[in-house]
């Protein structure tokens, strides 16, 4: 307890980022009972009404209101960011694991697999698996959790070659310790802070590329208010006539995205000093 | 002849969260023309703070020199402006370090480094200076100086390096050159060569050296005179005949008799000092070394024993002896 | 030095191909039947017709054969007809090229001018408010959508200047033509240059710490002289190995900001093949995009070998 209030005292922004995603996720979890409205029902008469003492931040061209469409967006973006993080961590991290503690042929593919995958941007092989998959939450999870995987592996597979040099490894190979109980057991267990590190790191860009893909309309379908399909094209046409639709989602999805960079930074200097300045 | 450096009183504190470090205290000392004079004592006693004190090259904040003079040829170093004190880096007081395979920047030619200090020191035009840096490349004796000067430090080895960084110093003729563990990174053959260089230059350009090592060895080779630093503080001070011969302080006493000796009887073994060093932020309020030194008495506990002279020319801060 | 490039060309080579099956492979799993989407979305009833359809596109022949046809086509430029417009695929995407490539430039150029100097500045006043302030500023970048920041600029512009920023293939003064690729790629720019921000500045606080930094000091160089001769030149041979990176990082970018601006780039145009499903234009367009990168990673690490001293001299 006495570290956390240490920690919380010398990362005042590490805490700021830390609210901030709490408050993401509650909002997320409340949704039916915070939101004013339900975020489907259309209403004529609200079509691009203004900000005012019913609808708080307005209402979309349909009339919904946009409070309850974003409160209920942030389970969208909640999904996806915990969903594509831990799929493609968890990939990530059991096939660096395996490439760095097999070594040989297995290793050399998995790199060679990582490097073919790497040299598209993220966003890129997101948009191809979408187009390929079909647009739906669970395709959407998928294609933005598989572009993950390489570097997660790479980063694991990298600390994973370090410790298996280190004296107690040795040891434990020495008393005869099978290789499956070394490598869970030993091994494993150390590449968690870098892997935490990490995955945390990922939850912002995760929730930035699920707005990237919804945004060019091949992201999460309607009718789920995502953040970013209710920044779709459409809403560059009411950037005059209804700034609301334009304003705040982006702030929604800013606000939590630098909340989880906040938290990921702070987490990286506690957790694993050596990755970070 | 008049001491070309003088200092007298330098203290020098490091502010951090967990408290005062005194990593310097009161430490006064001279060096004249042409002398050597070794500064000797344990990791973390303070000598290279002294050393970085005297550069004025302390990272502050968070360190801070508190007070004391530090007189190159008479003018006080600790009251100049930084623009007057970068001036005489280099060209009046220069700095060797211990390790010569990082103390080269790795992206520059090493006749390029050395022409830098000879072009920002004297005004002359860059063929000058990178003339100057051949001819000093020869005179730490580097063979075919001309090819090396054209050479990165990581094509050298750590010997050669160590040379090109005392080609370096001396480019601008120094008075005082301050060589901080010079020979510590180098293999023992290696080292021997390094100190020879040290000792022949200083005679021919009559440089003040101040020699600061944890080596008795290095220090019976080469200093007039040495001072014993112990926890931040002077322990002990003299020629380094006296101090060989009959150490005053019990801690010196302690370093002379942990150094094995060819002729001493095979069957003698080696004492050591018992204990650790105190933290230089935590320290008790006597004698620094009271808790390890075997003939303490009650006094020891009680006051910082002041640096008294014991013999001719010999002082030492002990209550004891 | 020769054997490491050929050896470089020889894995860059390697992974291309290895992208390629990815790409054509990731395509044939769509579900359903290319030819029954086009059909469908053509309006077509005659299933002679349909028939006729695949036999042209070869979508009869077995995978491996329509993956060499694809690969032979490529290797003699022939990239195959676009779905949509019934155009080569190449004459479709050759004059996007240097659309698209002019705002990566500049995007770039914007990038490092203003990262490189506040990562600098930042590390040189390390725990300072102002960096502190630089630090909390390039996090936000690094948090807003690149779109969401297109689309406040153009609101910015509507409200400020009555005018939209429109794409126009001939501006009529040069100011326009700054203003219509400046301002989008300043935009898409930005989030590359918040992270060359923080690449700089850990790069820089670790170079601060060595000591041939302490020994320019005891030179008598001045902190100015020792921050940008010595530190700078070591501080930025790291941020140089991330072009890479940096460029695909870009790309994602410019696919949404092309978008925003309205810009008939390669990028925007990747997501309208996506949507129109013309699946030789998204296959060939993602190889392009690969190509790039690829070739990038490559040339830069060509280029590290030249300014590194201790990388070039090593053989």
């Amino acid at each position: 307890m006495s570290d956390a209030w240490y920690y919380a005292r010398r990362y005042p922004l590490g805490v700021a980022g830390a609210i901030i995603l709490i408050v993401f996720v509650l909002t997320a979890l409340l949704a039916n009972v915070v939101a004013p409205f339900d975020p489907l029902t259309t209403n004529a008469r609200a079509s691009l009404a203004p900000p005012s003492g019913t609808y708080w931040i307005g209402a979309d061209m349909m009339g919904r209101d946009m409070l309850s469409r974003m409160i209920h967006g942030a389970r969208i973006s909640l999904a996806v960011a915990l969903g594509a993080t831990c799929i493609g961590s968890g990939l990530g991290a059991m096939l660096g694991l395996a490439s760095g503690y097999l070594g040989g042929w297995f290793d050399l593919i998995v790199q060679r697999i990582a490097e073919i995958m790497q040299s598209l941007p993220l966003l890129v092989m997101a948009l191809v698996i979408t187009a390929s998959l079909g647009p739906s939450l669970t395709n959407t999870i998928i294609a933005i959790a598989i572009p993950l995987i390489p570097n997660v592996a790479r980063v694991i597979r990298a600390n994973v070659l370090s410790l298996r040099e280190l004296n107690y490894v040795e040891a434990a190979r020495a008393v005869g310790m099978g290789q499956a109980r070394i490598a869970l057991r030993h091994v494993f267990p150390n590449t968690l802070a870098p892997l935490i590190v990490l995955a945390t790191a990922q939850l912002g860009s995760t929730i930035l590329t699920e707005a990237s893909l919804s945004f060019l309309g091949l992201g999460v379908p309607e009718p789920y208010p995502s953040w970013g399909r209710m920044l779709s094209e459409s809403a560059a046409e009411y950037i005059r006539s209804a700034p609301w639709l334009v304003i705040f989602p982006g702030l929604a999805i800013s606000l939590v995205v630098f909340g989880a960079n906040l938290f990921g930074d702070a987490l990286r200097d506690i957790l694993d000093p050596r990755q970070g300045d | 002849m008049a001491p070309v450096l003088e200092v007298s009183g330098l203290t020098t504190v490091f502010h951090t969260r967990t408290g005062v470090v005194r990593a310097v205290q009161d430490v006064s000392f001279s060096v004249e023309a042409g002398e050597t004079l070794a500064i000797v004592g344990e990791s973390g006693c303070g000598k290279t703070m002294t050393a970085l004190s005297l550069m004025r090259l302390i990272p502050m904040p968070p360190g801070e020199i508190t007070a004391g003079t530090v007189k190159v040829a008479g003018t006080d170093l600790l009251t100049l402006d930084e623009a007057s004190m970068r001036k005489m880096r280099g060209s009046q007081i220069a700095m060797i370090f211990q390790e010569p395979m990082t103390a080269l920047n790795p992206l520059f030619t090493v006749g390029r480094q050395i022409a830098e200090m000879v072009s920002l020191h004297e005004n002359v035009s860059r063929r000058v200076a990178n003339d100057r840096a051949v001819e000093m490349l020869q005179h730490v004796r580097i063979p075919a100086p001309e090819r090396r000067a054209r050479e990165y430090p990581h094509q050298m080895s750590g010997g050669m390096r160590q040379r090109a960084m005392i080609a370096m110093a001396l480019a601008c003729k120094p008075k005082v050159l301050i060589a901080d563990e010079p020979t510590t990174a180098l293999d023992v053959t290696i080292q021997a060569q390094v100190l020879d260089l040290i000792d022949d230059l200083r005679k021919e350009l009559g440089t003040a050296v101040v020699l600061i090592t944890h080596d008795l060895g290095v220090v019976a080779e080469t200093a007039d005179r040495m001072i014993v630093m112990y926890a931040g503080r002077k322990v002990e001070e003299g020629t380094t005949k006296d101090l060989f011969a009959d150490p005053c302080h019990p801690y010196l006493q302690g370093l002379l008799a942990s150094v094995p000796r060819l002729g001493a009887s095979g069957s003698q073994r080696l004492r050591e000092i018992p204990g650790v060093v105190p933290s230089l932020s935590d320290l008790p309020k006597g004698c620094a070394f009271a808790d390890r030194c075997s003939s303490a008495i009650g006094k020891c506990l009680e006051a910082i024993p002041p640096l008294e002279q014991k013999r001719p020319g010999h002082s030492a801060a002990c209550w004891v002896t | 030095m020769l054997d490491y490039i050929l050896r470089r060309l020889a894995l860059m080579v390697l992974t291309l191909f290895g992208v390629s099956v990815a790409i054509f492979l990731l395509l044939r799993i769509v579900p359903g039947n290319i030819a029954d989407i086009l059909f469908d979305s053509a309006g077509m009833i005659d299933p002679a017709e349909k028939q006729q359809i695949t036999k042209d596109l070869g979508l009869d022949l077995p995978l491996v054969e329509q993956y060499a046809r694809w690969i032979g086509g490529l290797a003699h430029g022939d990239l195959g007809y676009s779905y949509v417009s019934e155009k080569p695929v190449l004459d479709e995407i050759l004059p996007r090229i240097p659309i698209t490539a002019r705002l990566a430039g500049l995007a770039l150029l914007f990038a490092v001018c203003t990262g490189v100097p506040f990562g600098v500045i930042s590390a040189v006043r390390q725990n300072s408010w102002l960096d502190y302030i630089l630090r909390v500023f390039s996090l936000l970048f690094l948090s807003m959508p690149s779109f969401w920041l297109g689309l406040l600029v153009l609101m910015a512009f509507v409200n400020w200047f009555g005018i939209l920023p429109i794409y126009d293939k001939a501006p009529p003064t040069w100011g326009a033509f700054a203003l219509m690729l400046g301002v989008p790629a300043a935009t898409v720019g930005l989030r590359s240059s918040a992270l060359i921000m923080r690449l700089t500045r850990s790069s820089m606080l670790e170079v601060l710490r060595q000591d041939y930094v302490r020994t320019a000091r005891s030179k008598g160089l001045s902190e100015g002289a020792v921050t940008f001769v010595h530190a700078l030149r070591n501080a930025v041979l790291p941020v140089i190995t991330t072009i890479g990176i940096e460029t695909a990082f870009l790309f994602g970018g410019l696919i949404v900001t092309e978008t925003v601006f309205n810009i008939p780039g390669v990028a925007r145009f990747l997501v309208e093949a996506i949507r129109w499903r013309d699946y030789p234009m998204v296959q060939n367009l993602v190889m392009f995009i690969a190509v790039i990168v690829v070739m990038v990673n490559l040339i830069v690490d060509i280029a590290y070998m030249f300014v590194d001293p201790r990388i070039r001299l090593r053989a």
